[in-house]
C-alpha cells in the first residue's frame, strides 16, 4: 500500500499545482506568524520589494543560491509562496523512468537476462550480482607542488652544460677512431668485446670474431660459428693474450689459439647460453642463462670443476678481482655476489657477500685496482645506481644516481677515476673521479644505448660498443709524457709475467 | 623463525602473508612510477630483497588503514581484487591499473590443519612477483603529468561496508594494453598480478 502513496506524492511533486500537504509553510505564511502584532517595513506579502529583488535578479537561475542578492539561503528562492525544491538536484529522468517501467511487461526471457548479464560482466569486470566495489576515502595528500616526476625528468634529461671548473687535463670529446660493427646483438645481458694484452681487440659481431690489431690497424677474422642460428654471447682474453674464450648461445665456451687461429677446446658443461666469462690464471669462469657460474681448469680433461648457485636469473657480470681471491657477479636478479676463490667447510662454495640493494639487472662489475677489496656496481634500467661497496665489511661507501642505464663501469689505472658507459637517453660515457664521485667529464656521440666498454693494455683508451653498431674508441686516460716516463720506471721494477703452456 | 617453517600455512597465516604483500607491493608501484618523490622513501630489507617503503606518516598511516582490513577480509575470504589506480591529477584520466585478483581456497576456513607450503618456496614467489614489478620500468609508457593513486578492493556483495570506505566504480582504462606478471600461492591463497596501462596515442 505504501507505494501508492508514494507514487501519489511523486505525481503531486511533478504536477506542481497543488499545494503540497507536508511542506513546511511557506516563506510568507512564515512571515507573517512573526510579525503578527505589528507590521514590520519588509514585505509580508509576496508582491512586496522583497520578491521584487528575487524577479530583478537573472533568472533562470540554475543555482539559486548564488544569485549574489543579499537575501538569505531559504527554500522559498523561486517564487515566494510555495514550496519548490532545488530543481538542480532532482532527478526527473530517473523518477519518470522508475514510475512508467511498472507498466512494462515484466517478463524477460531467460537468455535476454542471460545477456544481460554478460554484457554487465564485460563492462564492469565482474559480476554485478556477486561484487562491489570499495574505496577507502580520505585518501592522502598528493605529492608536494612542484615535484615533478622524477622519471620524466631523467628520461628527457637534455644536455647538462659540463662542470665549469676547468679539468686538470684534457679530454677530447671526439672519439680517437670509429670502427663499424655491423650486426653487433643488440641484447644488454651479453658481453661482446674483450681487449687483449697484446693489443688485439676482440669484438662479436652476431656468430663471428674479429680481432682487429690496434697497432696496425688490421682486422682478421678469427672465427665463424658453423651453426646458423647459434651466436656469440661473451669474450673474454687470458692474461697473456694468446687465448681466446668465447661463450656461445648453444651453451658452449670454446678456447681459441691466436697464432694458429684453431679451437683448442670446446667445454660444454651448461644448459644455456653463456652470457659472461672471468680469468683467473688457469680458472675460466662462465656464468650462464641458468644463473649458474661454472669453473673451468682449462688444463686438465675433465674441465668442470666447480659450480656457484647464487642466481636465479641471467648471469650477467662476472668479474675476478685482481689479485685472484674474490669473484663477483651479478645478475638478472639484481643481486650481486662476492664467492671466495676456495670452498668453504661443506665442499660447496657459497657467497661473502650478498648485495639487494641495486634494483635493476647488475650487468657492470668492477674491482678498484689500487684499493684492495673495493668493488664498483651498476644496475639496470629499473635502478640507474652506481654503487661503491667494500667486499670484506660488506658496506656500501657510496652511491651516485647516474640517471641512466649503466652497462659496464672500467677503473681507471693512470688516474684515480673510473668511466661508467650508459644508455637512454644520452648513450654517453661518463668519467667519475674516485672517492669524490663528481663527474670529470661526459663523453657523447653514441647513437644508440652503449652495450659494452673495454680498456686498451696501456690504459689510455676505452673503446665502446653500442647499438648504433659502430666502436668507439676514446683517448680519455692519456698519461702526461713527464708521468708516463715516471710510470714506465716503475713498472719495468715489477717481475714478469710467467707464462703457463695450456695443453 | 626456524620452527614457523616447518608449520605450513594456517588461514590467518596466509591473510597476514598476502596482506603484507600488498603493502609492500604498493609502495614498490609509488616509489618506480614516481607518485611520491623518492627521496621520501626508505629502503627496508624483505623477502631477501632491499625494497622501497615511504617514510610520508600519512601515507603511511593510509596504507597501513588498508593492509589492515585486507588482513580481515582476507581472513574471511571476501575479497576478490585488489586495484591500484593511477590518473592524472589535471585531467583526472586513468593512465595506468594494477590488478591483483584473488583466488580464495574457502574450504581452508573448515579445514582444521595448516596446509604444507613452506615459507621459503612463498617468499620466493613473492620474490619474484616485486621483482618484476620493479622490471615493468622498462616498458610501461612515462607518466607525464603529477599522478594520484587511487585504491580499490572488490569485495562480495553482502559485505556490510565499514566506515571510511565507500563505493565506486571500476575505473578502467578506455584503450589498453594489458599485460600478465607472475601469480603466487600460499596454497589457501593465489594472487595473479596484471597491470594495464593506456596505449600510446603516437604510433
Amino acid at each position: 500500500m505504501a507505494q501508492f502513496l508514494f507514487e501519489a506524492d511523486l505525481h503531486g511533486l511533478l504536477k506542481l499545482d497543488t499545494p503540497i500537504p507536508n511542506a513546511p509553510p511557506a516563506r510568507w505564511q512564515r512571515k507573517a506568524k512573526e510579525s503578527g502584532p505589528g507590521p514590520s517595513p519588509v514585505g509580508v506579502s509576496p508582491m512586496k520589494p522583497a520578491n521584487r529583488s528575487h524577479s530583478s535578479s537573472k533568472t533562470p537561475s540554475k543555482t539559486p543560491g548564488k544569485s549574489g542578492s543579499k537575501v538569505q539561503n531559504t527554500p522559498t528562492k523561486a517564487g515566494g509562496d510555495r514550496y519548490i525544491p532545488n530543481r538542480s538536484t532532482m532527478q526527473m529522468e530517473m523518477a519518470n523512468f522508475l514510475l512508467t517501467k511498472e507498466n512494462d511487461p515484466a517478463e524477460e526471457s531467460p537468455t535476454k537476462k542471460e545477456q544481460q548479464k554478460a554484457w554487465a560482466v564485460n563492462l564492469n569486470g565482474f559480476d554485478v550480482e556477486e561484487a562491489k566495489i570499495l574505496r577507502l576515502s580520505g585518501k592522502p595528500q598528493n605529492a608536494p607542488e612542484g615535484y615533478q616526476n622524477n622519471l620524466k625528468v631523467l628520461y628527457s634529461q637534455k644536455m647538462t652544460p659540463g662542470s665549469s671548473r676547468k679539468n686538470s687535463r684534457y679530454i677530447p670529446s671526439m672519439p680517437d677512431r670509429i670502427l663499424d660493427a655491423p650486426e653487433i646483438r643488440n641484447d644488454y645481458y651479453l658481453n661482446l668485446i674483450d681487449w687483449s694484452s697484446q693489443n688485439f681487440l676482440a669484438v662479436a659481431l652476431d656468430n663471428s670474431v674479429y680481432l682487429w690489431n690496434h697497432g696496425s690497424g688490421e682486422i682478421i677474422q678469427l672465427l665463424q660459428m658453423e651453426h646458423p642460428d647459434v651466436y656469440i654471447s661473451s669474450l673474454s682474453w687470458i692474461k697473456e693474450g694468446n687465448y681466446l674464450a668465447v661463450g656461445t648461445s648453444s651453451a658452449e665456451v670454446q678456447l681459441w689459439d691466436i697464432q694458429q687461429q684453431k679451437r683448442l677446446r670446446n667445454m660444454t658443461s651448461h644448459c644455456a647460453r653463456v652470457g659472461t666469462l672471468s680469468w683467473n690464471s688457469y680458472i675460466l669462469s662462465s656464468g650462464a642463462r641458468t644463473g649458474h657460474i661454472h669453473h673451468h681448469d682449462v688444463r686438465v680433461a675433465e674441465h668442470h670443476v666447480a659450480t656457484l648457485a647464487g642466481h636465479t636469473q641471467e648471469v650477467c657480470g662476472l668479474k675476478w678481482s685482481l689479485d685472484g681471491r674474490y669473484l663477483a657477479s651479478g645478475g638478472n636478479d639484481n643481486l650481486v655476489n662476492v664467492w671466495p676463490c676456495t670452498q668453504g667447510g661443506g665442499g660447496d662454495f657459497a657467497p661473502v657477500q650478498t648485495f639487494t640493494q641495486h634494483q635493476g639487472a647488475v650487468k657492470a662489475v668492477a674491482w678498484c685496482p689500487w684499493q684492495m677489496n673495493v668493488l664498483a656496481t651498476g644496475g639496470g634500467t629499473s635502478d640507474r645506481h652506481i654503487r661503491i661497496w667494500n667486499v670484506c665489511s660488506g658496506a656500501c661507501l657510496s652511491t651516485v644516481d647516474a640517471h641512466s642505464q649503466v652497462c659496464s663501469i672500467l677503473w681507471s689505472t693512470n688516474y684515480k677515476e673510473f668511466v661508467s658507459g650508459h644508455g637512454f637517453a644520452q648513450n654517453q660515457l661518463v668519467l667519475w673521479k674516485y672517492p669524490t664521485m663528481t663527474k670529470v667529464a661526459e663523453l657523447q656521440g653514441h647513437t644508440a644505448r652503449i652495450l659494452n666498454l673495454t680498456m686498451s693494455p696501456d690504459g689510455t683508451t676505452v673503446a665502446s660498443a653500442a647499438a648504433d653498431e659502430t666502436l668507439r674508441l676514446w683517448r680519455c686516460f692519456e698519461m702526461d709524457p713527464i708521468k708516463k716516463k715516471e710510470k714506465e720506471k716503475a713498472n719495468s721494477a715489477k717481475s714478469s709475467i710467467i707464462h703457463q703452456s695450456i695443453r | 623463525q626456524l620452527g614457523r617453517e616447518h608449520q605450513g600455512i594456517t588461514l590467518r597465516g596466509s591473510a597476514e602473508l598476502v596482506a603484507e604483500f600488498f603493502s609492500y607491493g604498493i609502495n614498490s608501484i609509488l616509489y618506480q612510477r614516481g607518485i611520491y618523490p623518492p627521496e621520501t622513501f626508505t629502503r627496508v630489507q624483505k623477502y631477501g630483497l632491499t625494497l622501497l617503503v615511504t617514510t610520508d606518516p600519512e601515507l603511511a598511516n593510509y596504507l597501513n588503514n588498508v593492509t589492515e582490513q585486507m588482513k580481515e577480509w582476507l581472513y574471511k575470504c571476501i575479497v576478490q581484487r585488489l586495484v591500484v589506480v593511477i590518473s592524472s591529477i589535471d585531467s583526472s584520466e586513468v593512465l595506468e591499473r594494477w590488478q591483483f585478483d584473488i583466488e580464495c581456497d574457502k574450504t581452508a576456513k573448515d579445514d582444521n590443519g595448516p596446509r604444507e607450503k613452506s615459507q621459503k618456496a612463498i617468499q620466493d614467489e613473492i620474490r619474484s612477483v616485486i621483482r618484476q614489478i620493479t622490471a615493468t620500468v622498462t616498458f610501461l609508457p612515462l607518466l607525464e603529468s603529477a599522478c594520484a593513486f587511487d585504491l580499490l578492493i572488490y569485495t562480495d556483495k553482502d559485505l556490510a561496508v565499514p566506515e571510511k570506505w565507500e563505493e565506486s566504480g571500476p575505473q578502467f582504462i578506455a584503450n589498453s594494453e594489458e599485460v600478465r606478471l607472475r601469480s603466487f600461492t600460499t596454497t589457501i591463497h593465489k594472487v595473479n598480478t596484471t597491470v594495464a596501462y593506456k596505449k600510446d596515442s603516437v604510433p
